[in-house]
Parts: C-alpha cells; structure tokens; sequence
C-alpha cells in the first residue's frame, strides 16, 4: 500500500509525507485497508490552510504497524459514507460531520454525537428518537440524569413486552469541550496535562499516560527505562482498581452482597496504595513530562508488593466465591450476548472485545513504554456474555498483579529522568498518534502539530467511543431488567465519550 | 460454603469506625499552608504555574475552590512558601472562606470554615437524602461520592443517602463544571425537590468551573439563581472530606457520633 502513510504506535511522522488522496482513492483504500483485516482506530478532521483534512487512522494489529490515509475538503462538500462498508466508522463519520459539517452521504443513521440533543435546547435540530411502532410496543425512557450516583446519557428502550428490541443510546450531557480546550491551553503544557488527566476521571493514568507518550514523541524527550516501568506499575494498579470495582459493582447488581462488599474494599485497598504513592487515589500528579513526579522507593515497592499479594489472593477467592454461585451464574449467564461477528464489526476494544473472543490489546499489539520490555499474554473468553465480561476481569486482575509483582521486582536502580517541565519545542508539522491500553480497552491520541511547532489539532478516543454500541447491541433480545448488569458488564465512560 | 467463609474471614471489618478522628496519610493533598514571608520578591512562580488560577500573589493567596490539588505551584516554588499538608477538611459552607492566604491555620479552618445549620436537623431530624447530579464533570467525584456509601466509609450511618428521585431528596449535590447540554436537567432537578432544599457543590469544577473553566461549552448560570450552601472542594474530593463536611454541617458527629 503507498497510498498512506505508515507508522508505529507513538512515532512522530512529517505530514508532508502523508498523501491527499482524492475522495474516491481515500474512500477505496480505507476499504480495501480495512478488508485486510485493518482496524479503524482514529477518524478525525484537522482544520489546515487549503480547508479540512480528513484522516483516518487504521491499525494492522498483526505486523504492530499503523497506518494513516488522508483527503481534503473544502468548507461544505460531501462525501460517500463509508459506513455501509465498515459498520466501525458510524460514529467517527457522525463526529466528524458534526464537527466540520463535511457530510458522509448515504450514511445510515446521521444523528448528532454530542450537539443539537433533544431537550437540552442547544444549537442543531432537536433530533427525535428511532422509533418502533405497533401495537405491543412501549418505550422506556431514562436519563439524562440516572438514579444512582454516576454520570448523565440518555437511554431510550424500545420493548417489546419485558424484552427489548432495541436501545438507543443518546450521549453528549457532559460535552465540555476539551480538545478545544488542549488548543486554547496550547502554550501551557502543564495545564494540558492536568486536562488530560481529566479526560476520564477512572482512566487517569491512561489518559495522561497516553497524553505525556504523544508529547513526549514530539518533544524528542528521552525517558529512562525507569521512569517506564513505573508508568506501567500505574497504569496496572489503575487496571486491578477498576476491575475490582466493578466486579463489586456486578455482585451488588445482582444483589450478591458478599462479592460487592468484598470486593469494594479490595478496590479500596488498592487505590489507596495508588493514594500512597503519589498522593491522589486515582493517580492524578503522578505522571510527568519525561517521568513520573514520584518515586517508587524501597519502602514502596514494599508496601505496594504486600498489598498486591494480599489483594490478588483474596481477589482469587472472591472470585471463585463469586463465579461458583448458582444464583450469580444464573443472571451472568447468556446474558448480554455481544457475538464475535458483531464484535469484530463494530469494532469492540479492551476487556468488552476479549470476553468476545477478539484478541485485542494495545499492549500486545503495539507495546509502547514499559510495555517494550516484556511480553503482554492477550487474554480471551469466547462467550461473550456478562459472565464472559465480568470473568475476563478476575482473569486480568491477576495477570495485572503478576505483571506488578514482576515489574517490582525488574525495576531498574538508576533514579528516574529528571521530568520536565516543559516539551518544547515541538516537532513541526508533524504527526503522531498514541496508542495505551487502558482498563477500558484502546485509549487512541492524535497531535497534529502546525508549522511552528504549536498543537494545531489534539483528538481524543476513549475506548467507549466503540464500546457504547456493544452494549446496545447486547441488550437486544433480553429482559428490560438485565439491562444494569449488561451495563455494569461494559462499564463505559459517558466522560470519555462526550470529551 | 469454606470458601465463603475464607473469603468473609479474610474480609474483616473495613469499615472506618471513627471517621471524625480518621485522617487521610500523606502524601495526599489537603488544605495547603502558605506563608508569603518565604516569597522571593517579584516571584510569580506559583502564579504562572497554577492550571486554574486559583493562586493569587501579593497577598500570596489559594482559592480551594478552583484549586485541583495538583501540587505543581509547590513543585516550583523556590522557598517552600507554597505547603501541601494531607489535612482532609476542607469543607466551607462560604464562598469567600475558601480563599485562604499566609494568616490562615489548619486547625482554625476546620473549626470554623463550616457553620453548622441547625434548622436542618430540626426539619429532617436524623436524616438527609440527596440527590446527586454530575454536571459535565470527569467521573472523579462521582466516583468518590459513591464511596462514600461503601464498606469502608458508610456514610449512611449518619443518616445522609443518595436516592434515585429528587422528588425523596433534602438536598442536592452538584458535581461538574456545568455543561450546557445538561444546564436543563440540572434546573428541572433542582425544581422537582421540595423545599426546604440544600445545595452542597462538590469538586473544583462544581464550585469554580475547575480546569474547564475557559470552556463555552459550559452554562453555569444556574449558579447565578441557587445559591450554594456548602461548598465540598477536591479534584476529586476524598470520601473522608465529603463525610466531614456533610456532617459538620447538619451538626452531626463530632463527639457525639
């Protein structure tokens, strides 16, 4: 292929050397790209003197090479949706006319991302809901605004009796315009730094992790093996939290009090030992231009070392508590079904895609960091279902806290690269893309960087940009009341979504 | 069956039994100390440094409002006059209290810095519900709210709950900067409870905007109509500093819990 541009995972290329196909060659080698066996994993827009270029962004997980292809439109033109080809890009293709108004013709379903939502009397047209019709159908309609303590989407059912045929799923509440944010903040990194740890509260070290990667490329900032393996020590620990918190989140949904309480102070163990070492529970200030701000010293790792054993221990019996329940098996199992096909359709990542049979992570994949130095096991489950999704993270939780407990021990002596304060300059004109796997799955950061040298364009993909489809596609055909265990199963970030 | 009792064995008893003495271990960030006889004069460091403004000079001054306790004005500061201390209580229930400068001690704040509404246990006797509404935040707070109702810091055995409806609530805790796409839902909250109502924001977004408080995306004029009457700071902030505050404010705890 020469008509796009090859690269790796977190390697700074010249935008001079990426083609601007004509919208059919652009269209064709997507396509074809994506025939391959090449996944979507960033389709976006960057705003440049000769008017808007599009680039997509495909990932040949095989051979850990990426690949970008790229057109340009003036203000107001059309293109043929590529959607129908490739089901993964729904969204993108939504985001991106949102965004730049470039509409994908003969698109499937062109309903606004984040703006013009019914309701909340912002700009665009009030959009209204997919609608069933019949005479047994009702709709059930929930949000933005949940009962419980987390954050706001809309969800609309349509059911037939208990069952539902169909959810939609409307996001965009927490729309707070942070990659405009990253451009108006452009100058400061200290302070992108600090948005991007607040990209996703729960994917801290995710997304700054992926955030100083991207900058640090740019930059041509060295960062010492160290610095490396510490940021991978964090990203597991983020990993390990997460996990035990939402299998406690299951049990409670399913009104198995023992799992929810056990492993709720499980996670809160562990995110206190994040706590200990870098004084934020979620990891926040940990992460540096260039390092980490905190050091793992000998008492540390200790600590760390023994909360590690002692959690992975009782997070094994838990979950052996947990899965040899007849009454917990009964609502996990079979429920939520997310087949293969449809996985590898509508592109799944992370957890959600390797309870589908899917082995995908960036890790493995595309290592990155601390990742370079050991080999990552890409764990699968075939079923796919609530059970597959809640058992791939007790399956993942301890090869997290092996992968600590190792790291720990691998740990080079050398004290860590000073951190910089700053990354400056950048490369000029240049692009690079930043691939992590977080807790979540394929957390995907693009800086474009202009002729100076200044950020022109900084997207963000959280990887619930393709998992919220996998949960409605799950729910279809089960009973309205399995919906918050199919959710819990996902546990996507509305947040994330929304930037 | 052994397994379960394994687990239940290994389990113990989590729970933070005294959460009035509990304290959150360093290197957490709390309630910083400043002292502005340390600045080198025309030093703006901090000033330069700080994501959100909340640091101001000459007086040398911290808004925990709009601070994120990210610690980089420490970081730079060449004299130590910027202090991080893992104290927890951070809670206000006036805007301008948490505005603190050189003149402020820890122990003066957290006796005084939350006036305690007594009317509030007069009307709701030993509970409070809220309703909780995430406003175009990063899920930290909502996280840590949450958390607050877990098996180690059980808040509800103050009587204070987060209920489905606003229609059962007392009180509403807002968390987030204010998006405009949920401005609307968060008023049409606020109306459905009954009055008398509270308003406790939680986290530097829902108190300042936070890091997005540049953004035109957000709508906070709700702010502009409801006033808010407990101020929870944080980025986000620590079960321990919700518990804290929430309690001090409706007179419960202390001595007596």
């Amino acid at each position: 292929m020469t008509n796009g541009l090859e690269f790796k995972n977190l390697q700074a290329v010249p935008l001079a050397g990426m083609p601007s196909l004509s919208p059919d060659d652009f269209r064709n080698s997507v396509i074809s790209a994506a025939g391959d066996g090449r996944r979507p994993v960033l389709y976006f827009g960057d705003r440049e003197h000769r008017g808007i270029r599009l680039i997509a962004v495909l990932a040949d997980d095989e051979h850990s090479r990426l690949q970008a292809f790229s057109t340009v439109f003036s203000e107001g033109e059309s293109y043929d949706s590529l959607t129908p080809d490739i089901p993964a890009l729904h969204l993108f293709e939504r985001e991106f006319f949102e965004e730049y108004g470039i509409e994908p013709k003969g698109h499937p379903w062109l309903k606004p991302v984040r703006r013009g939502i019914a309701g909340t009397g912002g700009p665009g047209p009030n959009y209204g809901f997919f609608r069933l019709n019949g005479e047994d159908v009702h709709e059930v309609g929930v949000g933005p605004i949940h009962a419980g303590v987390i954050e706001p989407g809309h969800f609309r059912f349509s059911c037939l009796g208990e069952d539902v045929h169909h959810l939609e799923i409307q996001l965009g509440f927490q729309h707070r315009g942070l990659e405009n944010l990253f451009l108006r903040h452009r100058d400061r990194p200290g302070v992108l730094l600090r948005l991007s740890e607040s990209i996703a509260g729960d994917s801290v070290i995710g997304h700054a992790g992926a955030f100083v990667g991207a900058m640090e490329s740019l930059g041509g900032i060295a960062v010492s093996r160290r610095a490396l393996v510490s940021r991978v020590i964090a990203q597991e620990l983020e990993r390990i939290g997460v996990h035990l918190g939402d299998l406690s989140a299951l049990a409670g949904d399913v009104a198995y009090l023992t799992g929810s309480a056990a492993f709720g102070a499980l996670r809160t163990r562990i995110i206190n030992a994040t706590l200990g070492w870098c004084g934020s529970r979620f990891g926040r200030g940990l992460l540096a231009f260039g390092g980490v701000r905190s050091e793992l010293t000998p008492g540390l790792r200790e600590q760390i070392r023994t909360i590690i054993a002692e959690c992975g221990e009782s997070a094994r019996l838990g979950a052996d508590v947990l899965f040899g329940s007849s009454s917990v098996l009964a609502r996990f199992e079979k429920t939520g079904i997310v087949y293969p096909e449809t996985a590898l359709r509508i592109g799944l990542v992370g957890p959600a895609a390797r309870a589908s049979g899917i082995a995908r992570d960036v890790r493995a994949d595309h290592p990155y960091g601390g990742y370079v130095y050991f080999p990552v096991h890409k764990m699968t489950l075939d079923a796919g279902d609530v059970f597959a999704r809640a058992f791939i993270r007790s399956v993942e939780i301890a090869q997290s806290a092996r992968m600590i407990c190792e790291q720990l021990e691998a740990l080079p002596d050398p004290g860590l690269a000073v951190p910089m304060s700053a990354p400056s300059p950048l490369a000029a004109g240049t692009l690079v893309v930043s691939l992590a796997e977080g807790w979540r799955g394929e957390i995907a950061h693009a800086a474009v960087t202009d002729t100076e040298g200044r950020l022109r364009r900084y997207k963000i993909k959280d990887p619930s940009f393709h998992n919220w489809f996998g949960l409605a596609m799950a729910v279809r055909k089960n009973g309205i009341s399995d919906f918050p265990v199919c959710n819990k199963s996902f546990n996507l970030s509305y947040c994330g979504f929304d930037l | 069956m052994f397994e379960l009792i394994k687990l239940r064995k290994r389990h113990g008893r989590p729970v933070i039994s005294d959460i009035f003495r509990a304290a959150v271990p360093p290197p957490f960030r709390g309630l910083p100390r400043l002292e502005e006889a340390l600045c080198p004069e025309g030093c703006e460091a901090c000033v330069r440094a700080c994501p959100t403004g909340a640091v101001g000079s000459r007086p040398l001054r911290l808004d925990l409002g709009a601070c994120v306790f990210c610690g980089d004005c420490e970081a730079v500061c060449p004299a130590g006059a910027i202090r991080f201390g893992s104290d927890h209580r951070l809670g206000a229930t006036r805007r301008e209290t948490l505005v603190v400068d050189s003149s402020m001690s820890a122990a003066a704040y957290a006796e005084t810095a939350i006036a305690t509404r007594r009317e509030i246990h007069r009307l709701f006797g030993r509970s409070l519900k809220l309703r909780q509404v995430s406003a175009g935040g990063c899920n930290g707070c909502e996280m840590e709210l949450a958390a607050c109702n877990n098996v180690n810091f059980d808040m509800s055995r103050f009587g204070v709950d987060f209920v489905a409806s606003p229609r059962h609530a007392d009180g509403l805790v807002l968390t987030g900067p204010i998006s405009r796409n949920m401005a609307p839902a968060l008023r049409d909250a606020h109306l459905s409870l009954a009055e008398p109502k509270v308003v406790i924001a939680v986290g530097a977004c829902a108190i300042s905007g936070g890091l997005f408080a540049e953004s035109p995306e957000l709508d906070r004029s709700f702010l502009d109509d409801v006033p808010i009457d407990l101020f929870v700071p944080g980025c986000p902030s620590h079960p321990l500093t919700v518990i804290r505050a929430i309690c001090q404010f409706i007179g419960r705890g202390g001595k007596r819990a």
